[in-house]
């Protein structure tokens, strides 16, 4: 802007489009790389993509889902991995929501601005995105060393841990969406306020707190770092929670990490049935909250 | 009420006190679940400073600078791990940035209304795909490439140059802390890239119409009108996805080479602290002081990312949310 005024001034016509024109070419040139970049980032995801299509379909049969992992050169499938999978997955989303839920509900209908509701939010917030092996690690002090190993319970735990934070989000942030004029007609109704929460505010705002939800799962479905301490991963069947348990995250690690052959294509199978999983819900909760609008 | 509603003084009563007892039990719920998780994370802290304690007893404050790593001779020191975590993370932020940057600009400023939500849906899919994917997807992907093409063709570059050289030395394995920092790069990248359109979004339409109203080009508008108005947010953005970067465990495993020693070169392989922590753990029994110094990293770890959060969270919450 102010070249254009400088190149007024100077009197001299050949100089002013000079400029303009130099500006002109530098917006071309950084829209160019701007749309490179975008391009890049979709040029990622197509390639992680493609690389799972085209490692872990051609493994891809019906023993994966009836057979439990074996040793290598016998055959074998993923069914452990994929049950330990979805019941620390179910159990961690089990345990983690309601706590989750009411300190969303909390933040947005308690303590918005209260002192506690600050620091929980903040807290909160940390929690998000702090690393999840430190999770791990905390679940396994807390339990596997009292406990004297390595479970499933502790890889739920784990998990809830994971979940808090993400429910806590969505559900004060979609709490906050609900009129206040609804809460406000119920309370004039003589309804407590408990009441207008739980039967009004938790109902106008039950898909965006579904949506949460499933990106909790999405999410702690594919994490590896803290079930690595506490639920250990399991050769063997087994759906005893006092027991190491299996998971497809943990199992993909140790069968893509090995050196046989039939080990690591079960890991890129394992990683193509993760990846579409977690992808799928992902989508799936963005339609869900898509439906709102 | 309505006059429908006929009650005696003492029914109403009974129910307001039905009401309160409700209330009552309700907020206390949710007051304690906050409670709770305040309590989570000071567990957190206190139980990997408590775990750790062992190793700072025994090595002293010098257990963070210390680059030794020995389980024969029972001698640990933070020192590498903590460098590499720190190295890696930066330069992930170096090559994520930019990039982030451009996506933000492109969804924000360039991309026609129809695109927006396709191309930005598939940047924030790429922030849900499991780290583990990216530690394969590093592992038989970016390093044979890395291998055959680029570290080659940039020690071959830099050879006779004196500084850089021992930045880009050889031999190229494809792992090693470049790779490590390329792939964080690619992680963090979602998150930053929808920060930033995400406050790009927060300037007021009025400002950049004038902008654009007295001739700028885009470039012009987002750097004298957009960048200003969120800057203090940009930077949480970035501070976010470093946060994220240096607590990343699965996909630096995979590529990191896990060798203890400090190396400019970027190419050698080092670990972080998150890679150590997964790779030996298995191997430390309990009560060992391998383990306590395992939990003394966790520790250390800790702290930095709070850190960085924390400055992140600051920077990002007050203008943006509310």
């Amino acid at each position: 802007m102010s070249t254009t005024i400088i190149a007024g001034a100077a009197h001299d016509k050949k100089t002013a489009v000079a400029m303009s024109r130099r500006r002109r070419n530098l917006g071309r040139v950084v829209d160019t790389l701007c749309v490179l970049a975008t391009l890049f980032g979709l040029f990622l995801l197509a390639s992680i993509l493609a690389i799972l299509l085209w490692r872990g379909l051609g493994g891809l049969r019906l023993s994966v889902f009836t057979m439990s992992t074996s040793s290598p050169g016998t055959p074998g499938g993923l069914l452990n991995a994929i049950v330990g999978t979805l019941i620390q997955a179910g159990l961690g989303t089990l345990f983690g929501t309601p706590i989750g839920l009411l300190v969303g509900t909390y933040l947005s209908e308690y303590g918005r601005t209260s002192k506690l509701g600050n620091a929980a939010r903040f807290v909160s917030d940390i929690l998000l995105s702090a690393p999840s092996i430190l999770i791990g690690l905390f679940v396994y002090l807390i339990l596997v060393v009292p406990a004297g190993g390595y479970s499933g319970w502790a890889g739920s735990v784990a998990l809830a841990m994971i979940v808090i934070p993400i429910v806590v989000r969505t559900t004060e942030d979609m709490l906050r969406l609900v009129p206040t004029a609804l809460r406000e007609a119920a309370v004039a109704l003589g309804a407590p306020k408990w009441k207008a929460i739980t039967k009004i505010c938790y109902r106008a705002a039950l898909d965006g707190i579904a949506t949460g939800i499933l990106l909790a799962i999405a999410r702690v479905a594919g994490e590896t770092a803290p079930l690595l301490f506490t639920s250990l991963g399991n050769l063997n069947w087994s759906a005893d929670l006092t027991q190491p348990m299996a998971s497809l995250p943990v199992t993909i690690y140790n069968y893509t990490t090995s050196a046989f052959d039939d080990w690591i294509q079960l890991g890129w199978v394992g990683a193509l049935l993760i990846t579409f999983g977690v992808l799928s819900l992902n989508i799936l909760a963005r339609v869900v909250l898509r439906k709102r609008n | 009420m309505s006059q429908a509603t006929v009650t005696t003084p003492a029914a109403a009563k009974r129910r307001r006190s039905a009401a309160n007892w409700g209330d009552l039990i309700f907020a206390g719920l949710t007051r304690t679940a906050a409670v709770f998780i305040l309590l989570l994370l000071g567990s957190i802290i206190v139980m990997l400073a408590v775990g750790g304690w062992p190793a700072f007893q025994t090595f002293g404050i010098g257990f963070i600078t210390s680059t030794s790593w020995n389980p024969v001779t029972d001698i640990y020191g933070a020192g590498v791990s903590v460098y590499g975590t720190l190295v890696t993370s930066v330069l992930a932020m170096i090559l994520a940035v930019p990039v982030s940057f451009g996506i933000a600009y492109y969804l924000t400023e360039l991309a026609p209304g129809w695109l927006r939500r396709p191309v930005g849906t598939a940047i924030e899919l790429l922030a849900a795909v499991p780290s583990i994917i990216y530690g394969m997807w590093g592992f038989f992907v970016v390093v044979p490439f890395m291998a055959n093409h680029v570290e080659p063709a940039l020690i071959g570059t830099f050879q006779n140059v004196p500084v850089l050289r021992s930045l880009f030395a050889g031999p190229p394995f494809g792992t090693g802390i470049a790779t490590a920092a390329f792939i964080l790069a690619v992680m963090v990248l979602p998150f930053i890239a929808a920060t930033m359109r995400d406050v790009f979004n927060t300037v007021p339409a009025v400002y950049k119409e004038s902008a654009y109203g007295v001739g700028c080009t885009t470039w012009e508008v987002v750097r004298s009108i957009v960048l200003p108005y969120t800057k203090t947010a940009v930077v949480g953005g970035i501070m976010l996805g470093l946060g994220r970067a240096l607590g990343e465990t699965m996909a630096v495993t995979y590529v990191i080479g896990n060798a203890n020693h400090v190396t400019p070169n970027l190419f050698g392989s080092g670990n972080t602290i998150a890679s150590l922590v997964a790779l030996e753990f298995g191997e430390s029994d309990s009560g060992s002081l391998k383990l306590a110094s395992l939990l003394a990293l966790g520790f250390i770890l800790f702290v930095i990312s709070f850190i960085v959060l924390a400055t992140s969270r600051l920077m990002l919450r007050p203008k943006f949310k509310e």
